[in-house]
């Protein structure tokens, strides 16, 4: 990978809740084209990183620049329309739409129909616009692999589903930065499989950067390109799968093991 | 559930798989009773076809609503109040000398203006709150009717033109009629078409899920108050083709219980959905008299002598409305749209529905 500008780079983000720190100066950059994952314990922070860089919490201190750009004040709306997507850890499609209705939302930003041209549908233009990014929604449907419910109620499909349809609707906002939040908890070996095949290709071939937080250690040492380790809201490694892997302060992190077992940190204090 | 496309209807293109209709039957079913209704001065008389003008404008006031409350999942208790303001509005509009078919829909933008101005706190409050800040709408309103003289002719209320398009008087049931069939379809196409686009899709999402409808670019605070505009825009339009049938406006019929209906309406017609505005009106306009004729038929018959229930038989008609509601939030709280919906699945399941 050629040393490119980072798409991303949070720099020194520390964010507070009252006297609880979720995360402390915490800095990362993510480079174009890679698949960044984020790991940690139950608490790390890792979902709050992501809520940082989606707009949803404002750091307390530090910024983020997306694409060179400071976004750590930017409205959370106006992030779609950057290029920045995103799925949740819990579901949260809408319920009450059909799959194609909820894929449709996410071109919201690239749809220029207001509602006066939306109520008399057939004159302002309306129509077209809607065809044509059907047309690009039906693209992604065959590519998820969801054809089969496209007229289905979200509400009423299967856990696995959800989750593909919920990656659907974050692709559709044709992002440059993706941002999964565990998009594969809950998930069998084959829905895992499947789901770990379309990062990849959604990567690959639709050249989407990837920033992903997951519990699979399997998933995500064989997609990544480089990894993040959290605990406790401070960043304790980070770079390739091997190195994290390897990486002292990570087992101790993960396993609990007692801190004489770590006394070799020098050796393994990573980039 | 997947998708209740009958048998045998397959879609080849795009276009025929966004139309307005769910199917080319339900269109044609839609189209047959919109011109079976034209003939309907022809068979009714003068009463039932006020019945009908009545469930007609009640329908576009409640679709407002039901754009607010059931699709963008905000609360008002405020509505009657933007009624009466379209209704006072295009009583004004006529005395300036603009003529009634214009001051319907400049009354209807006047009153979106309101609406939005009242709409503002939505941007920030929800649920409980809102309701609260949206009946103080109602008693701002109410008490600016009765004061403000210029705008409203005060206590004694305003009279008004009657609806006439080419030199043509439609002042009559049989006529005006006509008029509000006319100004229902406009309606309710436009909710349909809304509904069926980015910004009606934007309401919806903002209902369903307002985090993740914030992440794909939706700006919650616009769309909030934008379903404001919107359902005050639809009152508008329906207070003032109230005006034009009854050709006299005044400040009484529009109190918080009148908004209370209008609630009713949409709950027992089915939040979030278009027909079920109308289903619901056409229930709430016509349950009085049904319970009605029911009471007229009780009154000095045996029951009636034995239970002596007297003069408390007119109290049916109230106790009616209110089982009513409760009724239907027990037992079909998706409203009759939904129970509709029901019945045309179990028919086309027949005779293995089960």
């Amino acid at each position: 990978m050629k040393a490119e500008a980072p798409i991303l780079a949070a720099e020194g983000v520390s964010l507070r809740f009252g006297g609880v720190r979720a995360l402390a100066d915490v800095s990362f950059e993510v480079r174009p084209g890679e698949i960044f994952s984020i790991i940690g314990p139950n608490g790390a922070g890792k979902t709050s990183m992501v809520n940082c860089i989606s707009g949803r919490y404002r750091p307390t201190e530090g910024r983020i620049l997306f694409d060179g750009q400071d976004i750590t004040r930017t409205a959370t709306s106006r992030r779609a329309a950057l290029g920045i997507g995103r799925t949740f850890q819990n579901l949260a499609l809408f319920g009450h739409m059909t799959v194609l209705d909820n894929i449709m939302v996410g071109r919201h930003h690239l749809l220029r129909t207001g509602f006066v041209r939306g109520m008399v549908y057939w004159l302002g233009g309306a129509q077209r616009e809607e065809l044509a990014h059907r047309r690009e929604v039906e693209e992604i449907i065959d590519f998820l692999e969801i054809q089969h419910v496209r007229k289905a109620v979200a509400g009423t499909l299967s856990y696995g589903l959800r989750k593909r349809v919920e990656l659907a609707r974050a692709m559709a906002l044709k992002p440059k930065l993706i941002l999964l939040d565990e998009p594969m908890a809950g998930m069998n070996l084959e829905e895992k499989e499947d789901m770990a095949r379309f990062i990849v290709d959604l990567n690959e071939e639709l050249g989407m950067t990837v920033l992903m937080i997951e519990h699979d250690m399997g998933v995500v040492m064989d997609i990544s390109h480089r990894v993040m380790v959290l605990d406790f809201g401070r960043r304790i490694a980070a770079g390739s799968p091997e190195e994290v892997m390897a990486d002292a302060h990570v087992k101790r992190a993960y396993l609990g093991e007692p801190d004489e077992a770590a006394h070799d940190d020098a050796e393994h204090a990573t980039a | 559930m997947t998708s209740m496309t009958p048998a045998g209807d397959f879609r080849s293109s795009y276009r025929a798989d966004t139309t307005i209709f769910p199917t080319r039957s339900s269109m044609m079913a839609t189209i047959a009773g919109v011109a079976l209704l034209c003939a309907a001065p022809l068979v009714f008389g003068r009463y039932e076809l006020g019945l009908l003008i009545t469930i007609g404008f009640s329908a576009i006031a409640a679709l407002g609503l039901n754009i607010l409350v059931g699709f963008t999942g905000q609360i008002s208790i405020g509505h009657a109040a933007f009624f009466g303001f379209g209704a006072f509005a295009s009583a004004l509009l006529v005395e300036y000398h603009v003529p009634v078919p214009l001051a319907i829909w400049g009354a209807g933008l006047m009153t979106a203006v309101v609406g939005l101005v009242f709409g503002a706190p939505a941007a920030r409050l929800k649920g409980l709150y809102l309701a609260i800040a949206t009946l103080a709408a109602q008693f701002i309103l109410e008490d600016f009717f009765a004061r403000a003289r210029w705008f409203s002719g005060g206590v004694a209320g305003r009279v008004t033109e009657p609806y006439e398009l080419f030199g043509l008087r439609l002042d009559r049931e049989e006529t005006y009629f006509y008029v509000v069939l006319a100004h229902v379809v406009v309606m309710f196409l436009a909710a349909g078409n809304l509904m069926r686009t980015r910004d009606g899709r934007a309401l919806i999402a903002v209902r369903d899920h307002y985090l993740s409808a914030e992440m794909m670019g939706v700006n919650l605070a616009y769309y909030r108050t934008l379903s404001f505009g919107i359902a005050s825009f639809f009152a508008g339009v329906a207070g003032a083709l109230y005006a034009h049938y009854l050709l006299f406006v005044s400040v009484e019929a529009f109190n918080i219980l009148y908004s209370i209906q209008f609630l009713a309406m949409i709950i027992i017609g089915g939040l979030g959905s278009v027909m079920g505005s109308m289903m619901g009106a056409a229930f709430m306009v016509l349950l009085p008299e049904v319970v009605q004729a029911g009471a007229d038929l009780l009154a000095g018959s045996a029951i009636d002598r034995t239970l002596r229930l007297g003069a408390s038989i007119s109290f049916l008609r109230e106790m009616a409305i209110g089982a009513a509601i409760i009724l239907f939030l027990i037992f079909e709280p998706d409203g009759l749209a939904h129970r509709w919906k029901m019945i045309k699945a179990y028919w086309k399941l027949y005779p293995f529905s089960h």
